[in-house]
């Protein structure tokens, strides 16, 4: 029998009028990888919170620690003395502060007047580093990392305060493949040295890969906890989600004439040679690891960039684009895999965000634009699309990420566009909403219009295209059709 | 409940009527306060004097607030004031002295270009060079004083044509003329900010202006446009400064720029961009004139009414902020 590091049991919790959390367990054993897996809303991160002390559990709750000991409720004083630590998705260190000085921050707050040498600070922040095994320089400041390596920080820093109990929140959310593979390598060995790590993510193909369990939360109550042997997908998603996702590729009705063609377009540095033909009604996937050129080379396709060879023509005309503005006016519209920064204007209203690619048609007469014109837009966009939406005048930063994917579709569609390019519509994205988002893109394409899914989950790619283009290194390296490809194959090809 | 039922909601006490409120409640305070306790207040001279007095302010501030919104800033705005006032009353007194009311209207107009074009140029090279506004401003600003004294070596220009001078004395059905020409130019900016599409957009690039410009806004062409608007609404201000002085001189009214970005953080426009309005900075502009005359008529100094100012904002702002964080 394993060494049990946390045992909770009758864990609830409610905030204001709605019980978050219905008398959950939890068993985290020692030195295992356990992922808390559940939709966004299903109360994991509140129990992270409850684990870690930051909230008091409704009275009833029990938690043990190994020994015969048990209390009704775990205080911060109390996470700190058992090692409990939390890594979360915003990592929380100091942006000015050396590699050094971050991992051995905890001991300048746990005594504020001792004089801080920067020799000790820098020799005991090595020893650390060596012990985990990453390439980090404890000279560099921490804003000079990239995030995967500022998340190395974040976890030498809980190693060096002790940690017996990491929870990570989204650890890879913002990494690509190479370094993913490194952080996952980093927590098996976290766990070889009797470490246990809850590891919170929505990449599933990550979950099983790493975790021996997981434990599924839906609506606050516990669905269960499984062995990620024979687990798949396809089951641990309707674990979460409840309901059976349609897990087939698209079966293709025949190509349509051709709509976008890409001829030997190149841009220095970025991709060179790409040929492709993209037709109507056709869902074309565009794969390849981070960096294989598909975003800079959707960004030719929109415009914002030239190539530096090439043709491109549209409708069999050759097509020659000086901004976005030139595209959008040819029917080519483009959702950027940043959400955050380039997909919508975060503080600005729902409206504003909705209208702001038609402003030109919503201006009539010429010098009036009629706000219940813009509201119309977007009332007719929220119900077409299926978005939850409270209050339209709202910033559309205080929508979920599925509905805020929605309106960025809701801004392009209503420029009604024939050429969709969509850059990693699904990040930040949770399951059940995921599925929604590709059931109107599906929609879109059985409508003529014609698509192209840029994204490095070969499961999306391959339930949701018809065709799937591989990047590599700034060229095409395959074609293929789903249906004659199994998805694990898929995946290999694109890592391969 | 539906979608659509919550979008009916006409009324919504948002951020922006609260906003109206704070300013509206702050004027009828202050005016109170002052019709109470400060002899002579609501005579007719005192409210002639504080609506002449107001427009100058309110127009520069109004300058202001455009590339506040924009998440910028334009710090030349007084000295394009000058400038524009300056190439007015030289071509009047000279070039254009014989000519009387057509003279006056081609002076006015060329100042109000010449403010344009200052405003332009600002805007052109935040545009295309894409340097900070801030920097491109302050630039501009010392540029234009040191132009300024060079062309008038230090001196002003005096003596303007009585036609000229109504515009900064006369009135018109019952109000001053400044004051006419303020609300008109404040009509005119919240019409535009709210009911066009380069009003709409000024906006959208003071929250982000990248993913504006993903959208499909030609940013470059918005910020060419607002800070020329800016540059213009400052000239107009050069024109009434002019007109009420009766001479115009390069500094003159230089005190009033911090005063003009006070103005618009106290009606609530986001530090950051993206937001503020015109109704609440007319009405935060109309308090701080009361606070001004009120205090001046009961005898204190004018230093300690803008002291007063500064306390204001502070307080304003402290009260503001759990309305903010709970919305």
């Amino acid at each position: 029998m394993d060494d049990i590091a946390l045992r909770a049991e009758g864990v609830s919790k409610v905030f204001g009028q709605s019980r978050v959390l219905d008398d959950v367990s939890f068993e985290l054993r020692r030195g295992e990888v356990l992922c808390l897996a559940g939709e966004n809303g299903c109360g994991k991160s509140t129990l992270i919170k409850i684990l870690n002390g930051v909230y008091t559990p409704e009275a009833g709750a029990t938690f043990s620690f190994g020994n015969a000991d048990s209390v009704s409720r775990i205080t911060p004083h109390d996470a700190r003395a058992l090692g409990i630590h939390v890594i979360w998705q915003d990592l929380a260190l100091f942006p000015h502060l050396s590699v050094a000085e971050s991992i051995v921050f905890d001991d300048y707050v746990a005594s504020p007047w001792r004089p801080l040498s920067r020799r000790a600070a820098r020799r005991e922040a090595r020893e650390v580093i060596e012990r985990l095994g990453v390439p980090l320089d404890p000279d560099t400041r921490v804003e000079d990392l990239s995030i995967a390596r500022r998340q190395l920080v974040a976890i030498c820093r809980v190693l060096r305060a002790g940690a017996r109990i990491v929870f990570m929140d989204e650890p890879t959310a913002s990494l690509t493949r190479n370094e993913v593979q490194t952080l996952l390598e980093i927590t098996r060995s976290l766990s070889a040295q009797g470490i246990s790590i809850v590891f919170v993510s929505h990449r599933l193909s990550e979950v099983l890969a790493v975790c021996q369990r997981v434990t599924v939360l839906r609506n606050g109550a516990l669905v269960g906890t499984y062995s990620t042997e024979g687990m798949t997908q396809t089951r641990l998603s309707q674990l979460m989600t409840g309901h059976e996702l349609a897990l087939t590729p698209r079966e293709p009705d025949g190509a349509g004439e051709p709509v976008l063609e890409l001829r030997n377009l190149s841009r220095a540095g970025e991709f060179e040679n790409v040929s492709l033909t993209l037709h109507r009604g056709e869902i074309l996937g565009l794969t390849g690891l981070l960096g294989a050129g598909r975003t800079e080379l959707a960004h030719v396709l929109f415009g914002m960039t030239r190539p530096t060879g090439g043709e491109l023509l549209k409708n069999g005309k050759p097509l020659t684009l000086r901004s976005n503005r030139d595209a959008i006016r040819h029917g080519i519209a483009y959702v950027s895999e940043d959400r955050l920064n380039l997909g919508l204007v975060q503080n600005q209203s729902i409206i504003m965000n909705t209208a702001v690619t038609v402003l030109n048609e919503l201006e009539k007469p010429r010098g009036f634009l009629s706000p219940r014109r813009l509201l119309a837009l977007t009332t007719e966009w929220i119900q077409r699309l299926g978005t939850k939406v409270n209050d339209a005048e709202l910033a559309v930063s205080s929508l979920s990420g599925g509905n805020q994917q929605r309106i960025v579709l809701a801004k392009w569609l209503a420029t009604r566009p024939d050429v969709l390019i969509l850059d990693c519509p699904t990040v930040g994205v949770d399951v059940g909403a995921k599925a929604g988002i590709f059931d109107i893109i599906r929609t879109l394409a059985d409508q003529g219009m014609s698509i192209i899914l840029i994204s490095d989950e070969a499961s999306e790619i391959w339930m949701n295209s018809d065709r799937v283009v591989v990047l590599k290194a700034g060229r095409i390296s395959r074609e293929l059709t789903p249906t004659t490809t199994t998805e694990a194959s898929l995946e290999e090809i694109i890592n391969a | 409940m539906s979608a659509v039922s919550a979008l009916r909601r006409t009324f919504r006490p948002g951020a922006e009527s609260l906003e109206i409120g704070i300013m509206a409640l702050l004027l009828v305070v202050s005016f109170a306060f002052f019709a109470l306790m400060a002899p002579g207040f609501l005579s007719a001279v005192n409210v002639r004097s504080m609506a002449v007095q107001l427009p100058e302010l309110g127009l520069l501030s109004l300058a202001m607030l455009v590339p506040i919104i924009s998440g910028g800033l334009n710090l030349a705005v007084t000295f394009t004031a000058n400038i524009a006032g300056l190439t007015t009353a030289w071509l009047v007194q000279n070039a254009l002295g014989d000519a009387g009311v057509i003279g006056i209207i081609a002076g006015i107009g060329a100042g109000l270009a010449v403010g344009s074009a200052a405003g332009l140029l600002i805007g052109v090279i935040v545009a295309r060079v894409g340097a900070h506004p801030i920097l491109v401003s302050l630039g501009a600003m010392i540029f234009l004083q040191g132009l300024g004294e060079f062309l008038t070596r230090g001196g002003g220009i005096s003596g303007m044509p009585a036609g000229f001078q109504w515009l900064g004395s006369g009135s018109l059905i019952g109000i001053p003329v400044p004051m006419l020409i303020f609300l008109l130019s404040a009509g005119g900016l919240a019409y535009f900010m709210q009911f066009t599409r380069t009003g709409f957009s000024i906006h959208m690039i003071g929250s982000n202006l990248r993913a504006t410009e993903y959208s499909g806004i030609d940013v470059r062409r918005v910020l060419i446009v607002l800070y020329t608007l800016s540059g213009l609404l400052a000239a107009i201000a050069g024109m009434v400064m002019l007109a009420r002085f009766n001479s115009v001189r390069v500094g003159h009214g230089e005190s009033y720029l911090l005063i003009t970005v006070l103005a618009c953080f106290l009606a609530g426009a986001n530090p950051f961009g993206g937001f503020g309005r015109v109704l609440p900075l007319v009405l935060g502009l109309m308090s701080l004139q009361v606070i001004a005359s009120g205090m001046n008529l009961m005898g204190a100094s004018q230093h300690l009414a803008t002291a007063v100012w500064g306390a204001f904002l502070i307080v304003v702002m402290t009260l503001r902020m759990p309305f903010l964080k709970r919305s």
